[in-house]
């Protein structure tokens, strides 16, 4: 356990270093780096769900002017390395999901790359697909591997539990397909130099060295050949937490025409299929309690899909395992592999669809106890860590619900619903818990150096995907040596920087600010406080900076007023607030829009966003920004947050702890409970819509 | 086919030859290298592309650079003087009215764009009255830059920076 370090910049609410650059447009993003006599790749998809590709006539698009390659499974390299089969780009004629690359043209303008790219003619030899997810599908399996977490957990005797409960909710929820949509699309721009044998890859991703890792493997190059470079980034929220098919196809090109950059910047509509999305979740979840509302069980069972591809496991009721005090308790988790795209992470994975259907169902909980949906949470408050015993190293559960209520107004309400109507409208209000556990990732490495102009020069290959890591982690710099920020020079965002863990699972500034932190400790130690110009250490954060015996996790508290339309059922959210525990703050002003943005994301998970696969074919139906419909300023009302003062220093050397998911987790619920509380109409599958309200 | 155009972009005239397939938004980004504002969705759907033509807020990803020919462009880049940031974009900074910064450009351009708008008297779906002087409230404010989509959900931060740049 190390002293946090004192903060004199940490706590600070800095404006954005590269406010001006990203106001201006100046910031360069992937697509926007100078580069001369660039080449554009259109794609070619495959048009259904599973099958093969039997032949690709290729020769309207070769003889258009402008066209300088057209690859396809005859005539791609051959890769090095596919353990990864989402990195398996036309590598055979199978076709395993609907959109998958079956071809791609490199031409010398965009647009003559994508009408080519509409003059290829693919044969294919089509297969029965099976794309859609049901509680009770013959493939469903036990997901996951020895060294992850289990999937199934059970504790006590859940069977005796459930039958002497005095009060059992037992319902089901589902939560749709969802997907990320940043606002940049996926671009990778990737140069291939013959000479040199290196590859250079311009990227939009939420991890340099993370792309670079799987780059190298799949090409078969060392790590040194391939440099990825990633200054500004458009946002993530998970799917660009790994390297995806595009990085593979855009370096495949590259490596075909050597030279030249070639330029891929994947549509809106290709976001659909090559990126990742949530998967839909079928969540059944049993509470048994005593009048008085304490739980003596909990059962939480998900059911999920992902791709024959390649697994990823969603692991929804992971929540379950720490949110509330059960003697007897079991959460299980089934996934079925279906010929759909390959799922991924989506911005707290797990928990934002897992704590949407366990706080759904404390609501539900709570009105079949007669009693205040905050009272039934305090009530149900676990003294230790229910999985390991451990104690918290800083609960603050009760008190973000506590003050969250009073802050918001939520005492004095009739708890009936239905009660409160303004002329056509029904006005309602709803609560739910959040929680995030603190998430740590090893491995990175910062290096400070003494610059000729006096300011210490802090380099890691840390992205900033709009957290404010080019902020916060100048301002976790300073501290720790011991200097204004304006004296620190901040570089991130390149592989020729020492290597950073992901901008994921909101560890990034914890994984790279220890990092940090422990570099300039070993500077001072090893050049003093009057270093002489190019002084420089190197140093990498510690295996794990979490105290082992204590659990330590976030937690926060929503609140939400809706209005519902008695006649159209339709709902608009005119208040919502946000009360959180985190730790130390290390940049009010950033922090405070993470938990914003958060809960709008949350608040669009409970009303706007489901992605609609079409069973016939096998893809999203709804596919861009105006069908998938994500929040417009006008569904943003009076949106609050707050967070209690503290530090936590079993989390990291700075007293912080992850803010960057916690403001999704729960907010649909909070939205959802709202929603039932004005109407007495109780939705169990997300999107709340009028149609459902009405039914 | 090709067809030869000048624009006047950011206050520098460019004269260039473009697919007559090119939209205004890569005639921007693709030939002359003006990359602030950027493509979310090529569809008009998103706002990321959003330019000031003739003054007067357009998406530039439905606009083709053929048929504006001699156009004055302003992008988020031209709105700063003399290195100063304009007052809507300093108020973006100051609020923390973005996080991942791809839509910010559209969004200044947009708020700059609908302040003219406002200043006109237009009204929008909020408005009350079609002929009253329109007065800048928050609901005019997300009404009339809901064409700007933020994944970011910085929607909090963009009204109080419109709403203080407009003061």
């Amino acid at each position: 356990m190390t002293e946090t370090s004192q903060p004199r910049a940490v706590g600070r609410p800095l404006a954005r270093l590269e406010g001006a650059d990203k106001v201006t447009g100046r910031a360069p993003y992937a697509y926007e780096h100078p580069f001369d006599d660039p080449l554009y790749l259109h794609p070619v998809l495959s048009t259904f769900a599973r099958g093969r590709v039997t032949g690709v006539d290729a020769s309207g698009a070769e003889a258009l002017e402008g066209v300088r390659a057209v690859l396809t499974s005859a005539n791609a390299e051959r890769l090095a390395d596919t353990e990864d089969r989402e990195f398996a780009v036309l590598q055979s004629e199978e076709v395993a999901f609907h959109g998958q690359f079956v071809a791609a043209v490199v031409a010398d303008t965009p647009e003559v790359a994508r009408q080519a790219a509409g003059l290829v003619r693919v044969d294919s030899e089509r297969s029965p697909h099976d794309v859609v997810l049901t509680g009770d599908h013959e493939g469903l399996y036990r997901p996951g591997s020895e060294d992850g977490p289990a999937s199934d957990t059970e504790q006590g005797d859940v069977g005796a539990a459930l039958e002497r409960a005095e009060v059992l909710v037992d319902h089901t929820y589902r939560t749709p397909t969802e997907h990320n949509n940043p606002m940049e699309p996926h671009t990778t721009v990737a140069l291939w130099e013959e000479g040199a044998q290196r590859l250079t890859l311009y990227d939009s991703t939420q991890g340099v060295h993370v792309v670079r890792a799987s780059v190298a493997t799949v090409f078969g190059l060392e790590l040194d050949q391939v440099r990825v470079v990633a200054p500004h980034v458009g946002g993530g929220f998970g799917s660009k937490g790994e390297a995806h098919a595009h990085d593979v196809l855009a370096a495949m090109a590259a490596r075909a025409l050597p030279g030249r950059p070639v330029k891929f910047a994947l549509t809106r509509q290709q976001m659909f299929c090559l990126v990742g999305y949530r998967t839909p979740t079928i969540q059944r979840v049993r509470l048994g309690a005593d009048r008085n509302g304490r739980l003596g069980v909990l059962v939480h069972d998900s059911v999920e899909q992902t791709s024959t591809v390649k697994e990823f496991s969603e692991q929804s009721a992971m929540c379950s395992r720490w949110m509330y005090a059960a003697p007897h308790r079991r959460t299980t988790h089934r996934t079925a592999a279906l010929d759909v795209p390959v799922n991924f992470w989506m911005r707290a994975p797990g928990e934002a669809p897992g704590m949407y259907a366990l706080e759904a169902a404390m609501d539900e909980l709570a009105q079949a106890c007669g009693l205040d949906p905050v009272e039934l949470r305090v009530r149900n408050e676990p003294g230790t860590d229910p999985q390991s015993g451990n104690p918290w190293s800083d609960r603050q559960l009760v008190r973000c619900l506590r003050e969250g209520a009073e802050r918001f107004g939520w005492y004095g309400r009739d708890p009936a619903p239905r009660s409160r109507r303004e002329g056509n409208w029904m006005v309602g209000t709803g609560v739910a818990a959040a929680s995030y556990p603190h998430l740590f990732n090893p491995g990175s490495v910062a290096r400070v150096r003494y610059g000729d102009d006096g300011r210490y020069e802090v380099g890691i290959g840390a992205v900033d995907i709009g957290t404010g890591a080019w902020t916060a982690l100048t301002q976790i710099a300073a501290d720790a040596l011991g200097c204004s920020a304006e004296g620190v020079r901040l570089r991130i965002g390149d592989t020729d920087l020492p290597t950073a863990s992901v901008a994921g699972g909101s560890s990034g500034t914890s994984s790279w600010g220890t990092a940090i932190v422990t570099a300039a400790r070993a500077f001072r130690a090893e050049h003093g406080d009057s270093p002489a110009p190019g002084a420089s250490s190197q140093a990498s954060a510690a295996q794990d900076t979490v105290d082992e015996g204590y659990a330590v996790y976030s937690f926060g508290a929503h609140f939400a007023e809706v209005r519902v339309h008695a006649d159209t059922g339709e709902i608009r959210v005119p208040r919502m607030f946000g009360m959180f525990s985190v730790g130390r703050v290390v940049n009010p002003r950033m922090v405070r829009s993470q938990f914003l943005g958060g809960m709008v994301m949350g608040m669009s998970m409970a009303l706007h966003e489901e992605s609609f696969r079409d069973p016939r074919h096998g893809h999203v139906a709804n596919g861009d920004f105006a069908e998938y419909h994500i929040p417009t300023n006008a569904d943003v009302g009076d949106l609050r947050v707050d967070w209690l003062e503290g530090e936590d220093p079993r989390a990291t050397p700075m007293g912080s702890r992850g803010v960057g998911e916690i403001g999704i987790v729960g907010t649909a619920a909070a939205v959802a409970n709202a929603v039932h509380h004005a109407t007495g109409v109780r939705v169990r599958d997300l999107p709340v819509t009028p149609d459902k309200v009405l039914g | 086919m090709e067809a030869t155009i000048t624009l006047y972009v950011d206050g520098g005239r460019h004269d260039l030859t473009v697919d007559t397939r090119t939209t205004l938004l890569d005639a921007l980004r693709d030939r002359l290298g003006v990359t602030s504002p950027k493509k979310g969705c090529d569809h008009g759907q998103c706002g990321a592309c959003t330019v000031l033509l003739e003054g007067r807020r357009v998406v530039s990803c439905l606009a083709l650079a053929v048929a504006h020919d001699g156009a004055r462009v302003t992008t988020a880049a031209g709105l700063a003087e003399e290195g100063r940031l304009h007052p809507v974009a300093r108020a973006f900074v100051d609020h923390d009215g973005f996080q991942c910064g791809y839509c910010t450009p559209g969004q200044v351009c947009s708020a700059v764009g609908m302040l003219e708008e406002v200043a006109a008297d237009w009204p929008s779906h909020v408005t009350e009255g079609l002929d009253a002087p329109v007065r800048l409230s928050d609901e005019e404010i997300r009404e009339r830059m809901s064409g700007n989509l933020c994944r970011c959900g910085a929607y909090v931060n963009i009204v109080a920076a419109i709403r203080e740049a407009a003061r």
